[in-house]
């Protein structure tokens, strides 16, 4: 397995004015070229923090704190990782989008009211693939005429060649802000447009360029969700990052969302980091699943073993949790809340409502122990040490 | 069993207007002729996906609002005469003491709980609408409801945001409980809660039912945990009930292709049995304007021309399971040879 992205400790505080809230405390996580990890855990237990301290879109108060998030975008090159944290925002700019990308929770808050599908979608290209289209563009303008009429075409011909060098060429940037002028781009534009027809054609919308010229109201919430996973996929990402992409839909539209990922996971994408709190979804969609509670990863396995087998106490707790198909007598609950993350409880958080907790769990967080198959576990049961440095 | 609840061709339509004079234009079906018995004790769910007017049934029979159309008969524990409580005006349901024996328990408990009272009002709220106690009677009934659903003395004078999402819900319960009814209507009482919490909750409601001897409509779109809890089972689609039926049997030999559907896209928490889909294609269509004939025709799989032109009726197909398709005798075996489930 080569990895993709590695989180190594990661830290990410809240400053609120009831204190600070340690939403992250130390949290490593692999996800590895063609997989689809599934990342799982009750509301507030840090998934989407995680997530976003990864992709560096954590919002005022918080802040990223400690660890390193080392992405390795070539396979075949395992030593050149990129921290992305020591990464300038402009650098991370040209990332998201691009190389990651990400699917958010609510379509209705995703998408912008008041712009056209098609244009949502053909900015995602405009941004990212000035320089292959405005190529694009160029060869399409030879094809029609050997000679452009001159100055305006010729012009015109000479700014798209511009652009196919360097899109962020100032002079470029003027004539795209210039009225009348900023007509000249017209093409590159139209190009985006086209581009972003084909791929909602992909995500199997009919009648594609209907749609493209309707607004986020006119849609139903599978479609809005669709078109936003089209705008993630527009850039054919590396690692696409899907924040409870299904948990707002219906049971028949959130299996063909699902079935969706599904094939686009063999056809388009490399690997999917998938954050949900229903387990039904990871049992179906997921490779690697990692349980989270109260800001630590407290176990990570392949899906089979963390079904068949789990080991932390919590997700044993959390699978007996989950009514089954076959259910038979009472379901077990978990006891007590998860805790305020502002006083997290010392030691390993779980221990206030663990069933097996000992005298070493309230004292100090256990550390990681690696069991056979790619097996990891965070708790007391299999090892005697703490955690070194980073734990709480 | 006797029954203690009657649906008969039950509608709401809401008006639609327009126009220069704001007449009605057109109107929403939210209802279109519900038929259902609710037994008494039992735990009916109530399934669908969002919009086919789950929650409409819940609050016309509890009568947060008039439907517009259709009865509820109402037979009283008392032993009183069975009424229809669909067109009743406010005043005689109060007068009658209805609303107190039929009550509600809402989505998601943020909402539901008023943040600027205390625990202790929000559940005297409806004893002092409904009856004239004391203020330490009122006391000890609200304390003993309290500990009835797992809170205690020290949660009494407390605001709803010192509490959790799961206690707030106890609190909504035991609100709901105060007036002594003998039904509950319970709108996705879980959605909004986390998987450990869901299931203190859904324990909660069923060992209340057991003590209190209480009946359920459990509307909720999560099948998995409609299962664990109901004894009988209603499909809903587009205002329109279209398959009832026990939940074992609902579960295994389901007839509608709908449900079919529905049971199919649960996303199953095991890993031993990822199964083949039934995807259904579309969406659900409006109910400003539905499909004539069948109005899952449009996205039925197994859809003959039959089905375009003539609506199929809710006929009982075995003891208890009742159907709405034309094809419902062929179900189970078309569904066998395309999807092989």
């Amino acid at each position: 397995m080569t990895p993709l992205i590695r989180t190594e400790n990661l830290v990410t505080n809240f400053y609120t004015y009831e204190g600070v809230v340690r939403a992250l405390n130390g949290v490593s996580l692999v996800v590895d070229h063609g997989t689809t990890f599934g990342l799982v855990g009750e509301s507030g237990c840090g998934k989407s923090v995680a997530v976003r301290s990864m992709m560096r879109i954590i919002q005022e108060p918080g802040r990223v704190e400690g660890g390193r998030v080392v992405a390795f975008f070539d396979p075949r090159d395992k030593r050149r990782g990129i921290d992305l944290l020591q990464q300038s925002e402009a650098y991370m700019e040209h990332l998201r989008g691009d190389q990651i990308s990400m699917i958010f929770q609510e379509p209705n808050a995703a998408l912008n009211p008041i712009m056209s599908i098609g244009d949502q979608v053909a900015e995602s290209f405009l941004f990212h693939k000035k320089k292959e289209m405005a190529a694009a563009v160029l060869a399409a303008m030879d094809r029609e005429n050997g000679r452009p009429p001159w100055p305006l075409g010729a012009f015109q011909r000479a700014l798209y060649a511009r652009t196919a060098v360097s899109p962020r060429d100032p002079l470029v940037a003027l004539t795209g802000r210039l009225p009348l002028v900023r007509r000249w781009q017209m093409r590159l534009r139209r190009e985006a447009l086209r581009r972003s027809v084909e791929i909602i054609g992909k995500l199997g919308i009919p009648n594609p360029e209907a749609v493209a010229r309707l607004y986020p109201h006119n849609l139903s919430g599978g479609m809005k969700q669709r078109i936003v996973i089209a705008i993630a996929l527009a850039c054919s990402p590396l690692l696409l990052i899907a924040d409870e992409a299904t948990s707002n839909l219906d049971v028949t539209i959130q299996a063909q969302i699902l079935d969706l990922l599904r094939h686009l996971k063999e056809t388009e994408i490399a690997s999917i980091l998938l954050i949900t709190h229903d387990l039904g979804v990871v049992a179906e969609t997921c490779d690697r699943v990692g349980v989270m509670y109260a800001g630590n990863l407290c176990e990570v396995a392949n899906v089979t073993d963390l079904f068949n087998a789990p080991r932390h106490p919590y997700t044993r707790a959390l699978l007996e949790a989950v009514p089954r198909l076959h259910q038979d007598g009472p379901l077990r609950s978990i006891e007590g809340a998860v805790p305020n993350l502002v006083n997290p409880p010392a030691g390993c958080r779980f221990h206030p409502r663990c069933p097996e907790a000992r005298a070493i769990c309230r004292k100090h967080f256990p550390e990681t122990v690696h069991l056979g198959g790619d097996h990891s576990v965070a708790c007391y049961l299999y090892t005697d040490r703490p955690r070194g440095e980073g734990a709480a | 069993m006797s029954t203690l609840l009657q649906l008969r061709g039950l509608q709401k339509h809401y008006p639609v207007r327009g126009g220069v004079f704001r007449h009605q234009v057109a109107s929403v079906k939210a209802l279109d002729g519900i038929d259902l018995d609710i037994h008494r004790g039992e735990c009916l769910g109530l399934v669908g996906e969002s919009g086919c007017g789950k929650t409409t049934t819940g609050k016309a029979i509890i009568r947060l609002h008039r439907p517009t159309g259709g009865k509820i008969i109402y037979h009283r524990g008392n032993g009183g005469a069975p009424v229809d409580i669909a067109g009743l005006p406010a005043s005689a349901l109060k007068r009658e003491r209805i609303r107190g024996r039929l009550q509600m328990v809402f989505q998601d408990p943020t909402t539901s709980l008023n943040p600027r009272m205390l625990v202790k009002n929000i559940i005297a709220e409806p004893l002092r609408e409904q009856s004239s106690m004391g203020s330490r009677e009122l006391e000890t009934r609200i304390l003993e409801l309290l500990s009835m659903v797992g809170l205690t003395k020290d949660h009494y004078l407390r605001y709803p945001h010192e509490f959790s999402g799961g206690q707030r819900q106890r609190i909504a319960v035991a609100r709901a409980i105060a007036t002594h009814p003998e039904f509950l209507v319970l709108d996705e009482p879980t959605s909004a809660l986390d998987v450990s919490v869901q299931a203190q909750i859904l324990n909660l409601l069923h060992t209340l039912r057991e003590k209190l001897e209480l009946t359920y409509l459990f509307v909720t779109h999560h099948l998995l945990v409609v299962k664990y809890i109901s004894n009988r089972l209603a499909v809903m689609y587009l205002g329109k009930v279209v398959e009832i039926a026990s939940t074992a049997v609902l579960f295994n030999r389901a007839r509608h292709p709908y449900t079919h559907a529905l049971l199919s896209g649960i996303p199953i928490p095991d890993t031993g049995r990822r199964s083949r889909r039934i995807l259904l294609q579309g969406d659900v269509p409006s109910p400003l304007n539905p499909p004539t004939g069948c109005r899952f025709h449009t996205r039925c799989p197994f859809v003959i021309d039959r089905c375009r032109a003539e609506e199929p009726v809710l006929k009982t197909f075995s003891d208890g399971h009742r159907v709405a398709c034309h094809r419902r005798d062929e179900m189970e075996r078309l569904v066998r040879d395309r999807f092989g489930r």
